[in-house]
C-alpha cells in the first residue's frame, strides 16, 4: 500500500452536489458497464433479434391482404408500426433488469460512491439503447427483404430509425420507474405488458383508423404512439418531417420530464 | 498527517433509530470512533450492526438520531460523506458479471479518475490483493475471499479516510482470514480509519482497539478489547453433572464460589460459567466434592462471543439467535 495521504489532504474540494459535468460523466461510464454487461452475456440480445424477424413475417402476411389487398401494399404502413411497437416494447426489458440489477451488491456499492444518484439510472438506459438500434435496423433490414423500398431514401429512413431509438429511451424511463418501485422482476414485466399493450394496440400501427368506432378513434387520435407510427411513416414514405415529429418528440420530453424525477426520487428512497 | 486531525473524530453517532416495521433494528446506537484507529462493532446476527454501518455510510436514512462523519452529517451532507468513505459490504458489493479489472475501472473512472489513470490504478490494487492471475476471469469463478478480497481492493480505489468494513471475514478459511487482518492492518498504518463489525471476538481481539458490543439494536458495553476481556474473564469453564437432578444444585455452588452468574443446558446436564481466576476451580471441586456431585466432564476455554454476551447481558448468544427466529416466524406469520 503506498503511503500517500488521503483525499482531503491532496486539495480536492469536497462538494455537496454533483454538478452537471460529473453527472453526464457518471453516467457515460455507468452506460459503459451496461454495455460491458451485454458483450458478457449476448444471450439477452435474443428478444430484440428474434422480436423484430417474428412480428414483422407474422403480421405482414397476416393482415396484408385484408387490411392493404397484398402484401406489397401493406408494407409501408406495416414496417412503420411494427418498428414503434418492438421496439417499445424492447424498453420493457430496460425495467425488468433494472429490478433484478437492483438487487445485486453492486448497487450498494454505486450508492455509497460520491456519484450523481441519478447515474446509474441514467447510464442503464443509456446502454440499452444499443437494443433499440438492433431492433430498429432488423426491422428495416426484414421489410427491405420482403420488398419494402422506402420512398423517402436511406437518410430520412436512418432519422426515422433514431427518432424511434430516442422515443423508446424516453418510454424506458416509465418502465425503470416500474423497475425501481416494484418488489420483483415478474411483476414489472406484468404492470410494463398492461401498459403497452393498449398503447401499441390501440394505435394506428397496424390498421387504418377509419376502421375504428368513433370512441376509440378519440383515443388513437391522442395516443402518442401513433403520432410516432404517423412521424416514422411521413419520414419513410415521404421524405417529410412534419408536425407529428416535433408532436412525437415533445411527448418524449415530456416522459422524461414527468418519469426521469419520479424514478430517480423512487430510486434514493428504496433501500 | 496533522495533529488537528489525530484529535479529530472520523465517527460521532448519537442516539441512532431505525425501525423496520414492528422491529427496532437499530435502538439509540450511540459511537464514537477516533480517526487513526480500528474500531470493532462486535454482536451476534441480527443485533443491528450492518444496519448501523448503512446508516453511518449513507445507505439507509436514520429515522431518529444523528451522525457525523469527520464532522459531516450524514443525511444533510450525504455528498461529502460518501467521497471520505470506503464500504465493503457484508454480501460483495461489485459487479458479478464483469472481470476484476472491469470492476475495478468502473468504480475508478466513476470515482473521477482518467482512462488511462483508472486502468494503472486496477492493476496496481489487483497486483497489492493478489489477483493479478485472475484479472480477466469472470467473478462467478472467484472464491470467496478472492471476491472478498476485490471488494475491499474497490472501496480502497481513492483512498478514503474512513473505510466500512462489514463482517470482513464472515466464510472464509482461517488462512485467507488472516490475510485479509494483515491488510486491514496495513490500511491504518497509512491513516485509515477502519470501522469493522464482526460476530467473533478473535477478531475484535486481533484489530481493534476499541470495541462496542451491540445488542437487539443498543450498545451494551464499549471499551477497550483489554477492558472488555477484564469484563468477561479471562476463559469459561464448562462442567457436566453425571446425575442430572444435581444440576440445580451444582448451579448454586458454581455461582456461589465463583461469584458470577451462570447458564445451564438442561438436557445435556452442563453448566457454564465465566471463570475469571484458574485456582478458584479448586476450591469449586472440593465444594462439589462435599455436596456429593458427581462430574463426567469438565473444560476450561477462552472466551468466546458467547461468554462475552453472557456476562453482558445474561443470556447467551444462541438464546438471542433463537429469540430472533422466533420473532421472525412472528412476523412472516403476521405478513402472510
Amino acid at each position: 500500500m503506498k503511503s500517500s495521504s488521503v483525499m482531503q489532504d491532496t486539495g480536492r474540494p469536497l462538494k455537496n452536489h454533483a454538478g452537471l459535468g460529473q453527472t453526464l460523466r457518471n453516467s457515460l461510464t455507468m452506460a459503459y458497464r451496461g454495455l460491458l454487461k451485454i458483450r458478457r452475456t449476448p444471450e439477452q440480445l435474443f428478444d430484440v433479434t428474434l422480436q423484430p424477424i417474428l412480428f414483422t413475417l407474422m403480421f405482414t402476411y397476416i393482415f396484408g391482404g385484408a387490411i392493404s389487398g397484398n402484401v406489397h401494399n401493406y408494407l409501408p404502413i406495416i414496417i412503420p408500426g411494427i418498428l414503434v411497437q418492438t421496439v417499445i416494447a424492447t424498453s420493457i426489458v430496460t425495467g425488468v433488469q433494472l429490478r433484478e440489477d437492483m438487487d445485486k451488491g453492486v448497487f450498494d456499492r454505486f450508492k455509497s460512491l460520491p456519484i450523481a444518484r441519478i447515474a446509474p439510472l441514467a447510464g442503464a438506459l443509456l446502454a440499452d439503447t444499443i437494443r433499440y438500434t438492433i431492433a430498429t435496423v432488423l426491422t428495416f433490414v426484414m421489410g427491405y427483404i420482403m420488398g419494402y423500398r422506402p420512398e423517402g431514401g436511406m437518410g430520412f429512413v436512418v432519422i426515422a430509425g433514431l427518432l424511434v431509438i430516442v422515443c423508446s429511451w424516453a418510454v424506458s424511463w416509465i418502465f425503470a420507474f416500474f423497475g425501481v418501485i416494484a418488489r420483483t422482476a415478474a411483476s414489472v414485466q406484468g404492470i410494463s405488458m398492461i401498459v403497452l399493450f393498449p398503447l401499441t394496440f390501440l394505435s394506428n400501427a397496424f390498421v387504418p383508423v377509419n376502421t375504428m368506432p368513433d370512441w376509440l378513434q378519440w383515443f388513437v387520435k391522442i395516443n402518442p404512439i401513433s403520432h410516432l407510427v404517423s412521424a416514422v411513416r411521413e419520414l419513410a414514405n415521404n421524405g417529410a418531417i412534419g408536425a407529428e415529429f416535433t408532436l412525437s418528440l415533445i411527448s418524449a420530453a415530456a416522459i422524461v420530464a414527468v418519469f426521469a424525477p419520479l424514478t430517480v426520487r423512487a430510486y434514493m428512497r428504496r433501500t | 498527517m496533522n495533529a488537528k486531525r489525530r484529535n479529530e473524530w472520523a465517527v460521532e453517532a448519537r442516539g441512532l433509530v431505525k425501525t423496520f416495521g414492528d422491529n427496532r433494528a437499530v435502538d439509540g446506537v450511540g459511537l464514537n470512533v477516533r480517526a487513526g484507529s480500528i474500531y470493532g462493532v462486535l454482536g451476534p446476527n441480527g443485533a443491528g450492526k450492518t444496519t448501523t454501518i448503512r446508516m453511518l455510510a449513507t445507505l439507509l436514512r436514520p429515522d431518529k438520531g444523528e451522525a457525523r462523519i469527520f464532522g459531516h452529517d450524514v443525511a444533510k451532507e450525504s455528498h461529502i460523506v460518501r467521497q471520505l468513505i470506503g464500504v465493503t459490504g457484508q454480501y460483495a458489493s461489485v459487479d458479478e458479471s464483469l472481470s476484476a479489472t472491469e470492476n475495478l475501472i468502473i468504480f475508478s473512472r466513476l470515482l473521477g479518475l482518467g482512462r488511462i489513470e483508472a486502468r494503472r490504478k486496477a492493476v496496481e490494487l489487483l497486483e497489492e490483493f493478489g489477483l493479478t492471475e485472475a484479472a480477466k476471469r469472470p467473478l462467478k469463478h472467484f472464491s470467496g475471499g478472492m471476491r472478498r478480497r476485490l471488494d475491499l481492493a474497490a472501496s480502497l480505489i481513492a483512498q478514503p479516510p474512513l473505510i466500512f468494513l462489514d463482517e470482513p471475514t464472515t466464510g472464509l478459511d482461517p488462512r485467507t482470514r488472516s490475510q485479509m487482518w494483515d491488510t486491514i492492518r496495513r490500511l491504518v498504518v497509512t491513516g485509515s480509519t477502519v470501522l469493522l463489525t464482526t460476530q467473533y471476538l478473535d477478531e475484535a481481539d486481533q484489530l481493534a482497539d476499541r470495541i462496542a458490543v451491540i445488542d437487539r439494536g443498543r450498545v451494551v458495553a464499549e471499551g477497550t478489547v483489554d477492558e472488555l476481556k477484564a469484563s468477561v474473564g479471562t476463559s469459561a469453564l464448562h462442567l457436566r453433572v453425571d446425575h442430572a437432578q444435581d444440576i440445580a444444585d451444582a448451579r448454586e455452588i458454581v455461582e456461589q464460589v465463583l461469584d458470577v452468574r451462570s447458564s445451564i443446558a438442561a438436557e445435556a446436564g452442563k453448566i457454564t460459567a465465566p471463570l475469571a481466576d484458574a485456582a478458584q476451580v479448586t476450591d469449586l471441586l472440593i465444594a462439589l466434592r462435599t455436596r456429593g456431585i458427581r462430574l463426567t466432564e469438565i473444560s476450561v476455554q477462552k472466551p468466546t462471543l458467547d461468554e462475552v454476551f453472557l456476562t453482558i447481558t445474561g443470556r447467551g448468544t444462541t438464546e438471542i439467535v433463537q429469540k430472533d427466529l422466533e420473532q421472525s416466524n412472528r412476523t412472516e406469520e403476521a405478513g402472510v
